[in-house]
């Protein structure tokens, strides 16, 4: 079972090679993970996607509690929540291909962020899914190149972490 | 306001939290700080001879006193040699703070000589961990380090302190108190699961208290008799629970787990109802975890949330201090209409099984009028100590054995590496308990092994007229190893005998300890009498049964039931 954890941790040095450390040392996986200061610049807030059978989330979470530098972890993926990621993707676009990559573009609101004689780059937002889905197509017309964020993660409504 | 160097502020922030002792080696980045230790004069520093000595002797202050100990290396291989200390603490969750010194903070990154990324090293061994690069910062940080030491699960500390912060000057004020928004300390047990399991114990026909080191870092000793007088449950300990609770108590069933008594592993294998308090079900308790107490509901006592559910599903978890929620079990018992006769007439026939267990198999030897038993000195050392000695041990056989045959009846006597199981811890923390306690009787149980590898520390203990004695047991094998060679390796004893071991009374003579060796039984006790009653420094070397075992014996990954017996 995948899992999305929201993470508040003190913004201090070495924190985050403590929770990278953490799961590496204790055989828990991280497949993303995507760290940036909160509005109080003192804490940052660290989305973390892992999987892994319900005991295992539970020491997961039990352990990165222990860290002194944790200060909050909330497992969104429990309750209602809005995940996104973002990719920026070169796809080669010559002619035959330029009219077919706008279009895809277009169905799944990308937007051209760059545009050069033989490619465009396409930025795209969406949950993992949609990213997916945007890759599969866009792939017989030729990816030259991506990069790809990991997962952020809000609780719906009025919850907050 | 006083404007003090960074050395100046650690040895007053030393001051305020009450150290009186530290352990330490001197090197260039941090010879600024022997500076300020010499100049000062307050703080008795013990010159080790090796930086995992500094860090076991602090190690072993801290297990002998409940206080939190302190050892000073200076960066690099300094802080390196600490390392395995700074493991074994933090395995068997024992307070700590180690101060290293480190190449200055300009020079950082730079592979400086003798430059190394303690804090990176040490992340995953130590509870926290701090490199401090401004003086100003440096009051707030050991007043922490101190703090997250010894507060909730203890664990060792590390603060890296390179050497301009050691020297830069500012304003000292020792801060009133810690504040952590993202560490809780203490958190307060669930009344409701109090209630239940209350609720638990009271339908079980077959508890079993089961303890841990937890109970003696909460200084629970009272509050366990107490509640396990009340409800007339049988009791077993692990490794590090041991003085826990009396060993000589009537309900009192031994150690469980691999070497552990034939009647505790049956206690717990047949238990329909398993109080843990302050353990935390190690693979040498349980076994083979399928097969682990397959009848019984558990409830888990442990201020570590992690501990719980890590290895075993239980079925109650009670997050809290042990002390404070042993109190509350007590209390709980106390307002039911049981009465004490109550709760003997219930576990009556439970008893009866375990008698007949205890009968059954009761830990033995073979005494032998030709060779030395091991556990037979081990006796002897108890008899005539009667059980008042703090005892630490190295590794191996020579730990299981004493952890058998000596009975431990007050916390805080038996200091020995339980989670790391670190040879060469005996020597060092008998150090550090005998600079703790100046007038106790301190013995480090070793084997020829073993004693080895920290052997250098003799020196620092003839240094400081500290009167240990450190008992041998020579086999001339790392027994324990060759133990599992002999069961499980068809006898291919590949690197455990010694083909040449020291002359251990030639050492004794050059470290000007008295030494006394003997290879007959019948002059034994006069060998520890004479020994045990030297005022300085000894070694007593026994030279036992080569291939004597430590047994009963789960071998490893089997039910706890399968117990190989002599």
């Amino acid at each position: 079972m995948r899992h999305t954890l929201s993470v508040l941790v003190e913004n201090s040095p070495g924190a985050l090679s403590r929770i990278a450390g953490l799961f590496s040392g204790r055989g828990f996986n991280i497949e993303s993970l995507c760290v940036a200061p909160t509005l109080d610049p003192t804490m940052s807030h660290l989305t973390l996607s892992t999987s892994g059978d319900d005991q295992i989330i539970e020491q997961i979470i039990k352990q990165l509690n222990r860290l002194v530098d944790v200060y909050k972890v909330v497992d969104v993926s429990e309750g209602e929540f809005v995940e996104r990621e973002m990719a920026l993707i070169k796809v080669k676009a010559e002619d035959d291909t330029r009219a077919e990559v706008l279009r895809m573009s277009d169905i799944f609101r990308c937007k051209i962020v760059d545009v050069s004689p033989k490619t465009y780059t396409l930025e795209v937002t969406g949950p993992e899914s949609k990213i997916k889905a945007v890759v599969e197509l866009l792939k017989p017309l030729g990816i030259k190149e991506m990069a790809k964020t990991g997962t952020i993660a809000m609780l719906r409504e009025k919850k907050t972490i | 306001m006083a404007k003090l160097a960074g050395k100046q502020i650690i040895l007053e922030v030393l001051k305020q939290e009450g150290v009186d002792v530290i352990f330490g080696y001197p090197g260039g980045a941090i010879i600024d700080i022997y500076d300020a230790l010499h100049q000062d004069g307050a703080i008795k520093h013990v010159l080790v001879r090796h930086e995992q000595g500094a860090g076991h002797a602090a190690d072993g202050y801290a297990r002998a006193t409940g206080k939190v100990g302190v050892c000073l290396a200076t960066s690099g291989p300094g802080a390196t040699n600490t390392v395995t200390a700074i493991a074994t603490a933090n395995m068997d969750s024992v307070p700590i703070v180690i101060l290293t010194g480190q190449v200055p903070t300009s020079l950082i990154g730079n592979d400086a000589f003798q430059e190394v990324d303690i804090v990176g090293i040490t992340r995953p061994c130590t509870k926290h961990n701090y490199l401090v690069k401004n003086v100003k910062d440096l009051a707030k940080t050991l007043k922490e380090a101190f703090f997250i030491a010894r507060t909730g699960r203890p664990g060792p500390v590390l603060v890296d302190i390179p050497k301009d912060v050691q020297n830069a000057k500012t304003d000292f004020e020792y801060p009133e108190k810690v504040e952590l928004r993202s560490y809780i300390t203490h958190p307060e047990p669930d009344h409701k699961k109090i209630e239940r399991a209350g609720a638990m114990i009271e339908h079980s026909k077959k508890p079993v208290l089961y303890v841990g080191g937890g109970v003696v870092m909460s200084e629970s000793f009272d509050e366990l008799k107490e509640f396990a007088e009340k409800i007339n449950a049988p009791v077993t300990t692990t490794l590090m629970g041991l003085g826990g609770f009396p060993g000589t108590h009537p309900q009192n069933v031994g150690m469980l787990g691999m070497h552990g008594t034939y009647c505790a592993n049956m206690t717990m294998a047949n238990s329909d109802l398993i109080i843990a308090v302050g353990a935390r079900f190690d693979d040498r308790v349980t076994g083979k975890i399928d097969t682990f107490a397959p009848h019984a509901k558990i409830i888990h006592v442990d201020i570590d949330p992690t501990s719980i559910q890590k290895n075993v599903r239980v079925d109650l978890d009670i997050v809290g201090d042990c002390k404070k929620v042993l109190q509350k079990f007590t209390r709980q018992i106390e307002s039911s209409s049981w009465t004490i006769d109550d709760w003997k007439d219930r576990f009556a026939p439970w008893w009866e099984q375990i008698r007949a267990w205890e009968k059954r198999h009761p830990l033995s030897y073979k005494y032998d009028d030709k060779v030395i038993k091991p556990q037979f000195v081990i006796e002897k050392i108890y008899d005539m100590t009667k059980g008042k000695a703090i005892i630490t041990t190295e590794v191996g056989q020579n730990q299981m054995w004493t952890a058998q045959f000596y009975k431990f009846d007050k916390p805080r006597t038996l200091l020995t590496s339980g989670g790391l199981g670190t040879m060469g811890y005996g020597l060092p923390a008998a150090i550090g308990a005998q600079m703790a306690f100046p007038d106790k009787l301190v013995i480090d149980m070793a084997g020829d092994g073993s004693i080895q590898m920290n052997i250098q520390e003799l020196a620092t203990a003839r240094q400081e007229n500290l009167p240990i004695k450190i008992i041998i047991l020579n086999n001339g094998y790392l027994g324990m190893v060759r133990q599992w060679q002999e069961l499980f390796y068809e006898r291919r004893y590949s690197g455990t005998d010694f083909e040449f071991t020291p002359d251990f009374m030639k050492i004794a003579e050059a470290y000007d300890a008295k030494g006394i060796r003997t290879d007959k039984p019948e002059e034994v006790e006069r060998v520890l009498q004479e020994g045990l009653e030297h005022p300085g420094l000894t070694i007593l070397e026994f030279i036992i049964a080569r291939e004597e075992g430590v047994f009963p014996m789960v071998p490893a990954g089997k039910a706890t039931t399968e117990m190989l017996l002599v």
